[in-house]
């Protein structure tokens, strides 16, 4: 990877090179303090990206495995209608279980409605019949299609209606993460060109003289290039490690409950972090780059 | 070296000079005189690249400087010591440090060796290595500049008034500097206003005197 190569030289650096440009104390700590919040933000983006890819993952193999199908029928055909109902299930490819609700299930279901003494034996309430997939799932339309024909009052729900906007809500807001870290590296890229010509403007003179003692372009751009890329490479640093604290320090899922505070890395997510220095430092050293070579050449 | 073909120059009023032919062979010692605002330190910057000639031809080491891009330019001027007329400096460096950017810049550093002392000594700037250069006279400006535009050992040296700021005793050291140098083969073309001066080096070496007058380039007479 040459290009790998030349940042690490770059970063190695010429202590005699970077002596010819004097530092310039104020752009210096504008960018590392831009830096640093910038990555403090983008620990925070990551974490909702991957916390919703995490959701989103969750639901759609929790909600597909299982489904439910409710048998709607007159009190005298609702026993006979079941067992059929199990028969088809039973010879249906890719069901691992059926299994009828008992009385007791379906009471407990309905308890938070109607209070825990609900008669269901003599209510006309539909029977659920709980259906348990195995990993190659079943063909639902020939399902429907085969219970139509023998099982009247049977309705299947294999939970794709809610299944699927809250899948689709999860994506899009990690699309929204994906997003937000972009826009952060871009806005990093900005703040650092405005911070270099401020710099490269403030050391116009500078630039002049050693142009005059025959200094080539890219010579004189390296001590810039190399300045920001090390301040942005630090304070990214910083910010990364105030991010992944501060994550840290959010409540813990089992305690708060719910999705919010499922935000946080799990497992290897938590080294995804360390890739935002680096990125930040490449970033720098672009728009440096070029902000430096733009500059020398408007400049004779 | 440097040859200039049919050359004008404006700096977008009137043109300051045209019509120049000049040559500056390898070895050749020249002086360039000529009233105040007579272009001569324009004519200086034409030869080193700063400046590109509005017509005509500046070859530079038998390369057009129009169709250099900015790193030949850079590479070009690593032959070239120049002594601008405001000479200018890095001011937060030593100027020992400042005599040395030119090798400092080119990646050569490390082999300045015992040079700069050398040097440093001729100048009668010894003591002042480690001021900065804002803390220099006049003068001293003067012959660090000189300093830096041979530590490079260049191909030709071109020396715009290096004498306007010194007294009469630095400006025959620096003289005796330059034509040092000429005898070890370099080619030298030092603007100046000062006769004496150009008198004293006639004694010493071959010169030739331009003169720019009158918008035009000319070789001055016996009158000197
Ligand atoms: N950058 C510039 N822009 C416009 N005019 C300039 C510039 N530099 C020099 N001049 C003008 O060109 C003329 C020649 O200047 P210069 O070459 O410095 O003369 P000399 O060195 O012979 O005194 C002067 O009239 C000066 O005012
Ligand atoms: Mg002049």
């Amino acid at each position: 990877m040459p290009f790998l190569s030349r940042i690490m030289a770059l970063l190695a650096g010429d202590p005699q090179a970077d002596r010819t440009v004097p530092p310039t104390g104020y752009t210096a700590r504008l960018t590392l303090f831009t830096s640093a919040a910038m990555a403090f933000l983008a620990v925070f983006a990551l974490a909702l990206s991957l916390a919703t890819g995490r959701l989103a993952n969750r639901w759609s193999a929790e909600l597909a495995q299982t489904s439910t199908l409710r048998i709607s029928a007159p009190v005298d055909q609702l026993a006979a209608q079941t067992r059929a109902a199990l028969i088809v299930l039973e010879t249906t490819p890719g069901v691992a279980q059926a299994r009828p609700l008992t009385a007791d299930e379906q009471r407990a279901l309905l308890a938070p409605w109607f209070g825990p003494d609900l008669p269901v034996e003599t209510l006309p309430i539909p029977q659920l019949i709980e259906i348990i997939e195995d990993s190659d799932g079943y063909d639902a339309t020939g399902l429907r299609a085969r219970l139509q024909a023998e099982v009247p009052g049977a309705v299947l729900d294999d939970h794709t209606r809610w299944r699927e906007p809250l899948v689709a809500a999860a994506g899009r807001l990690r699309t929204l993460g994906l997003v937000a870290i972009l826009l952060i590296a871009a806005s990093t890229g900005a703040m650092i060109t405005l911070a270099a010509n401020a710099a490269l403007a403030a050391s116009a003179q500078v630039i002049r003289v050693m142009r005059l003692v025959g200094a080539r372009d890219i010579y004189i751009a390296r001590a810039f290039v190399r300045r920001f890329t090390l301040r942005a490479l630090t304070g990214a640093t910083v910010g990364m490690i105030a991010g992944i604290l501060a994550v840290m320090l959010l409540p813990r899922t089992d305690v708060a409950g719910g999705f919010l505070t499922g935000l946080g890395f799990q497992g290897a997510h938590w080294l995804w972090p360390l890739v935002i220095p680096p990125l930040a430092a490449i970033v720098a050293f672009f728009a440096t780059r070029a902000a430096a070579l733009r500059t020398l050449r408007e400049q004779s | 070296m440097i040859a200039l073909e049919n050359v004008a120059y404006t700096y977008g009023g009137g043109e300051l000079f045209s019509g120049v032919d000049l040559t500056l062979a390898p070895g050749s010692f020249h002086f360039l005189t000529g009233p105040s605002g007579a272009g001569k330190t324009t004519l200086l910057k034409l030869c080193y690249g700063e400046l590109t000639a509005t017509a005509g031809h500046v070859r530079v080491f038998d390369q057009d400087t129009r169709s250099m891009d900015r790193d030949a330019i850079a590479m070009t001027r690593r032959r070239i010591g120049v002594v601008h007329q405001d000479c200018q400096f890095l001011d937060h460096l030593s100027v020992g440090e400042n005599v040395m950017l030119p090798l400092t810049v080119a990646g050569r550093g490390a082999e300045v060796g015992g040079n700069l002392k050398d040097l440093l000594g001729w100048v009668g700037l010894t003591a002042q290595a480690d001021q900065l250069p804002p803390q220099l006279s006049g003068g001293e400006r003067q012959r660090a500049a000189v300093a830096r535009a041979v530590i490079m050992s260049p191909d030709v040296i071109l020396a715009d008034e290096p004498t306007g700021n010194i007294d009469w005793e630095m400006s025959q050291r620096l003289l005796t500097l330059l034509i040092e140098l000429n005898k070890m083969g370099k080619t030298v073309l030092v603007a100046t206003h000062d006769l004496s001066l150009i008198r004293t080096a006639k004694a010493q070496v071959a010169t030739r005197v331009l003169r720019l007058k009158d918008r035009r380039l000319q070789l001055a007479g016996a009158d000197l």
